[in-house]
């Protein structure tokens, strides 16, 4: 199988309503990259914003709407 | 949130009171994208739901909506679309106030074939009052009623609104977000009865009891035993056990509700 070079998709950086998060974790194990994570108080962290794909998986199963995936021009 | 569906929340009311990792969320996000690919004015839209967690998501969009008694949401939607054909009516029901309260009210809307439709959020349990069997929990599950599991059949409600008449029948899941939006569109657009089932996941009162412990179990459940009604049709999967069928599960054409009475009254006036 061809590997996919990610590096021709366009990035995307996430903005997050941390107000919203209740720390289900539902984005942080759909997440392909596995770049998402929660911290001490249980709400979203984006660890390694440089290797998102925006994909936008997370802003579709997130039920609380705390995700935006904006993509770069 | 995208900032373009926002503005169709009630923002105020937010964080919704839904449990973490509820999938109402979810489905309530998908109806928002709909809305906006459907892109109605915001006046020519009424939405009506019942009771039970899911039927506060009427409470959680800025349009004209209504949150009505326990299983009655369809007879108030038949109401509002009989005094005003214009409206595009959008009704919001859980699986317990669809098939077991409402049961009457959901096979005489399909039967009539009336142009609204119905998005049924089914958790497979009454979520609200503490986790109750309802008619659509599956063989062998438990809950707090059903503590040895359930010994009962459970309905399938898209082939019951199938049978009872409804012109588009589909089912979606909230791992499966894009086709549940567009179901929803298509729904929205076909004119007479659609029936959207929304299977969505209740970690609290349904997955902690029946060995999915977190939001992310009953996903992976979800996307597991989700199959596409395409395969199936082609012969290339069957449904085994726990399995249920996604996509577009029937559509026919027949006479619609309002343009027949509106047919009436003009034939009365002659």
């Amino acid at each position: 199988m061809a590997k996919v070079d990610i590096d021709k998709y366009p990035k995307a950086s996430l903005d997050i309503n941390i107000r919203w998060c209740k720390g289900c974790n539902l984005c942080v194990t759909i997440c392909p990259k596995g770049i998402l994570s929660l911290d001490e108080l249980g709400k979203i962290t984006v660890d390694k914003p440089e290797e998102c794909i925006g994909c936008g998986l997370c802003e579709g199963t997130c039920p609380d709407f705390a995700i935006k995936v904006v993509k770069d021009a | 949130m995208p900032s373009d569906i926002i503005r169709y929340f009630r923002q105020e009311t937010l964080p919704h009171i839904w449990c973490p990792g509820c999938g109402n969320g979810i489905v309530l996000r998908d109806f928002a994208v709909a809305l906006e690919k459907l892109n109605y004015p915001r006046k020519e839209v009424a939405i009506v739901s019942g009771i039970g967690c899911s039927s506060r998501a009427a409470g959680y969009l800025d349009f004209d909506t209504v949150h009505t008694t326990h299983g009655r949401a369809l007879p108030f939607a038949t109401g509002i679309k009989m005094a005003n054909p214009e409206l595009k009516v959008f009704v919001i029901m859980g699986d317990g106030d669809a098939s077991s309260i409402g049961g009457n009210h959901l096979i005489h809307a399909c039967r009539r074939n009336i142009d609204l439709t119905a998005i049924i959020f089914n958790n497979y349990i009454y979520g609200m009052t503490g986790g109750q069997f309802s008619p659509l929990t599956p063989r062998n599950k438990r809950a707090t009623t059903a503590p040895y599991g359930m010994i009962e059949q459970s309905f399938d409600i898209c082939r019951l609104a199938e049978a009872a008449g409804a012109t588009y029948v589909g089912r979606a899941t909230t791992y499966h977000n894009q086709l549940l939006t567009r179901l929803i569109v298509e729904g929205s657009k076909n004119p007479g009865f659609s029936l959207v089932e929304a299977v969505t996941h209740c970690p609290t009162s349904y997955g902690r009891r029946n060995d999915l412990k977190t939001p992310t179990d009953m996903v992976r459940w979800q996307k597991e035993n989700a199959v596409w009604i395409e395969k199936i049709r082609d012969g290339s999967a069957s449904l085994k056990e726990e399995q249920f069928a996604i996509g577009v599960l029937h559509r026919h054409n027949a006479p619609e509700f309002t343009a027949e009475y509106l047919e009436v009254i003009k034939r009365a006036r002659k």
